[in-house]
C-alpha cells in the first residue's frame, strides 16, 4: 500500500464496509439518544413530548438501578475469573499429548455452538430442577436436600451456566497460544532449575499474556450484555436483574421507552467506564 | 570440576534405535566437540547428558557420580541452545539471574555476578533492555551469560553459532574460544560445521548414524583419519578419493588426497587432467579438475597464492607420497 493510487483505491474499496458499519451503530445510537429525552409511552398515549433530563434521573434514583449495576459487575467478574482460570488448566491439559486427542478437543469446543436459550435451558430443566435435575438426584444420593439452584443460590447458577458457555472459548484461544510456546525456552528454565511450577509462573504464564488479555476484553464485552440466559431462568428475580435486563423491563414491560433509553445510556457509559479499567490494567500486555 | 562418563549409553525413540551402546569419556576442562552430518545424534547425545531426554539403557557419571536418574535442574550443567531460548518477556539481566533466583542465592552475590558476566560478554549496556531489542549476536552473549554465573560443572553448546552470520560466527567462535581458556570448565559443543570443530576444539567426537566413527584431536583427525567418513568430513575443502588401478597399485581400495598436498604444473606430472573450474580467492586458488584418474569426480586442488588457469586448461597433477591415505574394501584405515 505504499502509492497513492493504491492508497486511494483502498479507501474507495473500503468505503461500503466503512459506510455501513457508521450506519448501523449511529442510528440505533442517535434514536436512543433520541427517546432518552422523550416521554414515550407506545400503549398510553405514544409521544408525550420532550422533557430534558427527567427520565435519566428517575432511572438512577431507581431502587432497582444500582443493584443492577452491581449483579451486571459481579456476573462479568464471575465468569471471567472462571473461565479464564479452568481456561489455563483446560489449555495445558489438552496440549498434553494424549490418545483421542483431536476428538477431545471438538468435545471441549462444543458447549461455544449451542444457543444461550438453548443451553440456559438445559441447565435449568435438566441440571438445576429441584425435583427432577441430575444435580437433585446427586443431592439424593447423598442423602441431602436437593438445592432450588435458581431461586437459593441464582447468581452463582447463572454464573456456572454463562461460564460454562465461554470456557471453550477461553480455551480454545489459551490453546493456541501455549501451542506458540517454544519448548526450548521450557527446557531452558528445567536446566535453570525451575520447578514445574516456577516454569508454569515465570515462562508459561507470561506467555500467556496477550491471549489472557484478548480473552478478558471480548468476553467482557459480550458479558456486559447478556440477557437469554436470565430471561429463561429467573426472569430477573432472585437478584439476577442485570443493567440490560432492567432495560429490557423498563421498555418492554412498564411499556416506556423513554426511561429504557436513558438507561441504554447508562448501559454505554458503565462499558466505556470498565473499558477504560481493562485497557489499562490489561491493555500493556497488546502493545510490542 | 566436570568429568564426564558415558557407559554403554544407548537411546531409542520408539522401535528406532537413534544411538546404539556408546563409550565415551569427557576429561575435566576439555573442549569437546561433537561434530557430524544432520541427524547423526549428536544433539541427541547432548541432550542424553543434559537430562533433557532419558537414556534408555547404560549410565552416565559426572565426576565419578552416577548421574543417570538426575534430573536436568540437579547436574550441574548449563546449556546454550540454538535458538538461544531467552525469556522474552524478561530483561537482559533477569534472563541471566533466572537461574541465580531458582539457587535461591542472595541479591548481592547475584548482582555480583551478573557485573562480572556483563562486563566479560560486554553487555553492561545492555541490561535493561530486553531480548527482541537486542542483535543475534547479542542474544548469543546474553545465554553464555546466563549459563557462565550458574558457574556449572560443565557447558554444554546445541549448535549455538548457526543462526549467526558468517563474520559474527567467526568473531563468536573465537570469544567462546577464549572463554573456554579463562574459564577452564569442561565444555561440549554440538555443531555440524567441520571448520568450527577444528577451531575451537581439544578433542572432536566423529559421529555417524548414533555411531562414534573416531575421538581424537583436531589434527590427529586431519593427519590419520581412521576411516573414509572421517576422512571425506574433517578437513577442507573436502579430501579426493580415488579408486581402482591407482588405487590397487598401491595395496588399497580406495585412496585419500588432500586438496592441499597435490601440487600441480601445466607441464609434467604423474596425472593428466583438465580444469573444470578455478576459484581465485587471492589467498589460495583452488581449482576443480577433471583427471584421467578419477573419471566419476572431479578433483579439488589447492595452490598457495595466485595460480594462473582457465577452463579447459590441461595440467599435470602429482600427489604428495606421504600424505596418500589409504582405505581398504570395508572403508577403514590400512597403515
Amino acid at each position: 500500500m505504499a502509492t497513492q493510487q493504491s492508497r486511494s483505491a483502498a479507501r474507495l474499496m473500503m468505503a461500503p464496509a466503512v459506510v455501513l458499519l457508521l450506519g448501523w451503530m449511529l442510528v440505533p445510537l442517535t434514536m436512543t439518544l433520541y427517546f432518552s429525552f422523550k416521554k414515550y409511552l407506545p400503549l398510553r398515549g405514544g409521544d408525550l413530548g420532550w422533557v430534558g433530563f427527567e427520565n435519566y434521573a428517575r432511572f438512577l434514583t431507581s431502587s432497582a438501578f444500582w443493584p443492577s449495576v452491581q449483579t451486571t459487575l459481579v456476573i462479568v467478574g464471575g465468569v471471567l475469573a472462571i473461565t479464564v482460570v479452568l481456561g489455563i488448566f483446560l489449555a495445558i491439559l489438552l496440549n498434553q499429548p494424549m490418545w483421542g486427542q483431536g476428538m477431545v478437543r471438538i468435545l471441549v469446543i462444543a458447549p461455544f455452538f449451542v444457543m444461550p436459550t438453548v443451553s440456559a435451558l438445559v441447565w435449568k430443566n435438566m441440571f438445576m430442577d429441584p425435583n427432577y435435575g441430575l444435580l437433585a438426584h446427586l443431592w439424593k444420593l447423598f442423602g441431602a436436600t436437593p438445592v432450588e439452584w435458581l431461586s437459593q443460590a441464582s447468581l452463582p447458577s447463572i454464573i456456572m451456566i454463562v461460564s460454562w458457555q465461554w470456557l471453550p472459548f477461553a480455551t480454545l484461544i489459551l490453546l493456541t497460544a501455549i501451542q506458540s510456546l517454544d519448548s526450548e525456552q521450557l527446557e531452558a528454565a528445567e536446566m535453570d532449575g525451575a520447578p514445574a511450577h516456577k516454569r508454569f509462573a515465570y515462562i508459561t504464564l507470561p506467555h500467556l499474556g496477550r491471549a489472557i488479555t484478548v480473552v478478558i476484553l471480548i468476553q467482557t464485552i459480550f458479558l456486559l450484555s447478556i440477557f437469554a440466559e436470565i430471561f429463561v431462568t429467573t426472569g430477573g428475580a432472585f437478584g439476577t436483574k442485570t443493567l440490560s435486563y432492567l432495560i429490557f423491563q423498563r421498555v418492554l414491560e412498564s411499556q416506556n421507552v423513554g426511561l429504557g433509553s436513558a438507561g441504554g445510556v447508562y448501559a454505554i457509559i458503565l462499558a466505556n467506564i470498565v473499558a477504560y479499567f481493562l485497557v489499562r490494567i490489561v491493555g500493556k500486555n497488546l502493545d510490542a | 570440576m566436570g568429568r564426564i562418563t558415558l557407559d554403554k549409553v544407548s537411546k531409542s525413540f520408539g522401535d528406532v534405535e537413534v544411538i546404539p551402546p556408546l563409550d565415551l569419556t569427557i576429561e575435566d576442562g576439555e573442549f569437546t566437540v561433537f561434530v557430524g552430518p544432520s541427524g547423526c545424534g549428536k544433539s541427541t547425545l547432548l541432550r542424553l547428558i543434559a537430562g533433557l531426554e532419558d537414556i534408555t539403557s547404560g549410565q552416565i557419571r559426572i565426576d565419578s557420580e552416577d548421574a543417570t536418574n538426575v534430573p536436568p535442574a540437579k547436574r550441574g550443567l548449563a546449556m546454550v541452545f540454538q535458538s538461544y531460548a531467552l525469556y522474552p518477556h524478561m530483561s537482559v539481566r533477569k534472563n541471566i539471574a533466572f537461574p541465580m533466583k531458582m539457587a535461591g542465592i542472595d541479591q548481592a552475590e547475584q548482582d555480583k555476578r551478573i557485573d562480572a558476566a556483563a562486563k566479560a560478554l560486554n553487555l553492561t549496556d545492555y541490561l535493561d533492555r530486553r531480548p527482541g531489542q537486542l542483535s543475534g549476536g547479542q542474544r548469543q552473549r546474553v545465554a553464555i551469560g546466563r549459563a557462565i554465573v550458574r558457574e556449572p560443572a560443565a557447558f554444554l553448546f546445541d549448535e549455538p553459532l548457526s543462526n549467526l552470520d558468517a563474520a559474527l560466527r567467526v568473531g563468536m567462535r573465537l570469544e567462546i574460544s577464549e572463554l573456554h581458556e579463562r574459564l577452564k570448565t569442561t565444555m561440549i559443543y554440538v555443531t555440524h560445521d567441520q571448520v568450527e570443530a577444528m577451531t575451537m576444539a581439544d578433542k572432536i567426537v566423529v559421529l555417524q548414524a548414533g555411531v562414534i566413527e573416531q575421538v581424537g584431536s583436531p589434527l590427529e583427525l586431519y593427519e590419520r583419519p581412521c576411516n573414509k567418513f572421517v576422512a571425506g568430513f574433517i578437513g577442507s575443502p573436502k579430501m579426493n578419493f580415488i579408486e581402482g588401478k591407482e588405487a590397487a597399485n598401491l595395496g588399497a581400495t580406495t585412496i585419500g588426497i588432500r586438496p592441499e598436498h597435490i601440487s600441480i604444473s601445466t607441464t609434467e606430472g604423474q596425472w593428466k587432467g583438465t580444469v573444470g573450474v578455478a576459484e581465485h580467492l587471492g589467498s589460495d586458488t583452488f581449482l576443480y579438475i577433471h583427471a584421467d584418474v578419477s573419471p566419476n569426480e572431479t578433483m579439488t586442488v589447492r595452490v598457495d597464492g595466485e595460480f594462473s588457469a582457465r577452463h579447459g586448461d590441461t595440467v599435470y597433477l602429482t600427489p604428495r607420497a606421504e600424505r596418500i591415505h589409504k582405505f581398504g574394501a570395508d572403508g577403514l584405515r590400512i597403515e
